[in-house]
């Protein structure tokens, strides 16, 4: 038996803006694009905020999105309100768009369990930090609409690194066996901390992991937010209407240190990121946005000045918000307090 | 009482329709011990779902399930086999209501067999427990008889947050006893007595208890009252059950299957010490498997604990003076 496949790679806007695929449907009410570039900025913004919080002492480590925000974005922006996301912990731009709030992040990135609690989107899953282990919940989540009926997709991004795990096949497969809706995005951005792709699997690509899962699998150029919403929307639909899961590798690129804690410099030429400055997704967006006049040099000095607002306030709220009380390490473990916890609990309050 | 085991499963299923089961071999073969004998039969592919063979796969996507709502219980064919799924366990599901402060939870329940006697295989037969005991935010649970195990596993599968339900293989098709399927769950988080006794206290679980049981009635023999502990519930640990026992008897022996160093006997002799240290009267003993691998069966009747071993260690706690 001889088994072939072909793993197609979609893109839509090219470097310079300039349309080179068809575009989602999506993309015809031109509000669209806009919005998905203010979200962009909004995502990048808190990015920058973080950071300089973190160098100053005030937050956490933190995993920054820089240039990979399109991924992050294209997926979101092809879920329903109701669909259920399940990503890594470098989302954010996808959590933002569906409804985390600032002040939730930075509380979770600050070291408060309160970040989770998204007064939005409350079944989205929380960040996974240990690498690929939540692609399983999603299949699980998928598998609960499906037994209910219900018409409803989850989504699942995970990294490079993620799909050398067993955690991502024993999900891909799952979800193959089961026709489970749901739709895996790798956020190919081509680093796992130190370790490059072509270190990570000899496969030519990661799309084709899903061929071995027997579902569709296909790359997408994970700079151009427009083709990542295109891919992602399709497979959302396909799985809404009962045909199944799909795996979509968005290629990108990391331009930042893995976290605050990282120094890229140590495996990597910064020589050897600058070329990737030129396909970073914001800047194409742009010159798309601005060769259509519906973008120019106004709107985006106060988008920069609205955003920074924001942003700037979210994160006063955050550092104004006291830390929770020390019982709280405690009331959150299970629904009941058994006993023995609850003389644990005493003595931490120093009852 | 795997029999009480399948009862229970069907009862938690006709009452609650979030109830849904997934396992290996569970479904058309029922269980590679039947435990789910006849449940596909009854409530359909749908509720018993026969899985690919990926038991972190099936952890995960049942923490998936449960945070929607539904109460999956998992069967992990052999506790040998349960160690890709500890990563789901111990990073997931048991903290999935706290990182979120209650936003999603986690109403799991994976079922294991465990514990040597019955000659199988090798990874089949060891007794891991200690391990889930470590993790915070699970429960530990482990029956030792039909009516406990139908009893606890109704209270898991009710639990709103995951339970680790270990069941001892010997305890399968070696215990006979009568159990109504009368729908009522035993207390979690509690300690059976078994057995009144004002002399030495036995602290046992799983399939140790009958041979604490055993022991108990050979030393009554001899005119010696044991108070039988079944722990049952290794976490949360009722640990004022077995202060109670200890402060009256004075002396007290631990026994399980599991290796004795960093076992679960160590925590209990531990609470004794710290809160009951006036009323001993004898140093406290335990009776654990050695500190090696599980032998294969030929010599496994070597390295399991027994009555014998439980009498002799009686026998030092009330000699000692």
């Amino acid at each position: 038996m001889t088994v072939k496949f072909e793993i197609d790679f979609l893109r839509c806007l090219d470097c310079d803006g300039e349309i080179v695929g068809p575009l989602p449907a999506a993309a015809e009410d031109p509000q669209f694009a806009i919005r998905l570039y203010r979200a962009l900025i909004r995502a990048r913004s808190f990015d920058a905020k973080a950071i300089a919080l973190q160098r100053t002492g005030r937050l956490g480590t933190y995993a920054s999105a820089l240039g990979q925000e399109s991924v992050s974005l294209g997926a979101a922006s092809a879920m329903a309100s109701e669909d259920v996301l399940v990503p890594s912990f470098r989302e954010h731009p996808a959590q933002l768009w569906r409804g985390v709030s600032l002040l939730e992040l930075f509380l979770y990135w600050g070291g408060d369990e309160r970040g989770s609690d998204f007064a939005g989107p409350r079944q989205d899953f929380p960040n996974s930090v240990p690498v690929g282990s939540h692609a399983p919940h999603a299949v699980g989540v998928a598998l609960a609409f499906k037994l209910r009926r219900q018409p409803r997709v989850a989504v699942c991004i995970f990294g490079d690194g993620a799909t050398s795990k067993g955690d991502v096949a024993e999900a891909l497969n799952l979800a193959g066996v089961w026709r489970a809706p749901v739709v895996f995005v790798i956020n190919n951005n081509q680093w796992a901390i130190s370790i490059p792709v072509a270190r990570q699997t000899a496969a030519e690509t990661l799309a084709q992991k899903a061929v071995a899962a027997g579902i569709p699998g296909r790359q997408v150029d994970g700079n151009d937010v427009l083709a990542v919403h295109a891919a992602v929307a399709h497979a959302v639909a396909r799985a809404r209407s009962g045909q199944g899961p799909s795996l979509i590798e968005a290629i990108t690129y990391r331009l930042s240190d893995h976290t605050t804690s990282d120094d890229a410099s140590r495996y990597r030429d910064d020589a050897a990121v600058t070329p990737h400055w030129a396909e970073e997704p914001a800047l194409r967006l742009r010159k798309y946005l601005v060769a259509r006049g519906a973008w120019g040099k106004h709107e985006e000095e106060q988008l920069l000045a609205e955003t920074q607002l924001e942003i700037d306030r979210a994160a006063d709220a955050y550092l104004a918000t006291p830390a929770q009380p020390v019982e709280s390490i405690f009331d959150y473990l299970s629904a009941e307090l058994p006993a023995d916890l609850a003389r644990q609990r005493a003595a931490a309050l120093g009852k | 009482m795997v029999q009480a085991i399948d009862m229970a499963l069907a009862r938690a299923m006709a009452d609650d329709p979030n109830v849904i089961l997934l396992g290996e071999d569970i479904g058309v073969d029922g269980g590679v011990f039947r435990a789910t004998d006849g449940l596909l039969k009854r409530f359909g592919p749908e509720r018993v779902l026969d899985t690919p063979l990926a038991e972190a796969g099936i952890v995960g996507a049942a923490i998936g399930l449960a945070a929607q709502g539904f109460r999956p219980v998992v069967e992990i064919q052999f506790t040998g086999f349960i160690y890709p799924a500890i990563d789901q366990l111990a990073n997931h599901a048991a903290r999935l209501r706290n990182r979120t402060r209650g936003r999603l939870t986690c109403p799991l329940v994976v079922r294991s067999p465990c514990g040597g006697g019955i000659r199988a295989v090798e990874h089949h037969s060891e007794s891991p427990e200690a391990m889930f005991a470590h993790i915070p935010g699970l429960r530990t649970v482990i029956p030792s008889s039909p009516r406990r195990a139908y009893g606890l596993l109704l209270a898991a599968i009710r639990d709103p947050d995951p339970v680790v339900f270990l069941e001892p293989t010997r305890l399968y098709r070696a215990m006979k006893e009568e159990v109504v399927d009368d729908g009522q769950a035993l207390p979690l988080d509690r300690c059976f007595v078994l057995g009144e006794g004002q002399d030495i206290t036995i602290i046992a679980w799983g399939g140790m208890v009958a041979e604490a049981l055993a022991a108990a009635a050979r030393l009554a023999k001899r005119g010696v009252g044991a108070e039988v502990i079944d722990v049952a519930t290794l976490k949360s640990l009722d640990a004022d059950t077995i202060l109670r026992s200890v402060e009256k008897t004075g002396r007290c022996v631990i026994v399980h299957e599991a290796p004795l160093t960093a076992g679960y006997g160590g925590e209990i002799a531990a609470r004794i010490a710290e809160d009951a240290l006036t009323s001993l009267l004898a140093p406290i003993e335990r009776i654990a498997g050695s500190d090696t691998i599980m032998p294969l069966p030929r010599l496994e009747q070597a390295y399991l604990p027994d009555a014998d071993g439980i009498v002799a260690a009686a026998e030092r706690a009330l000699a000692y003076k």
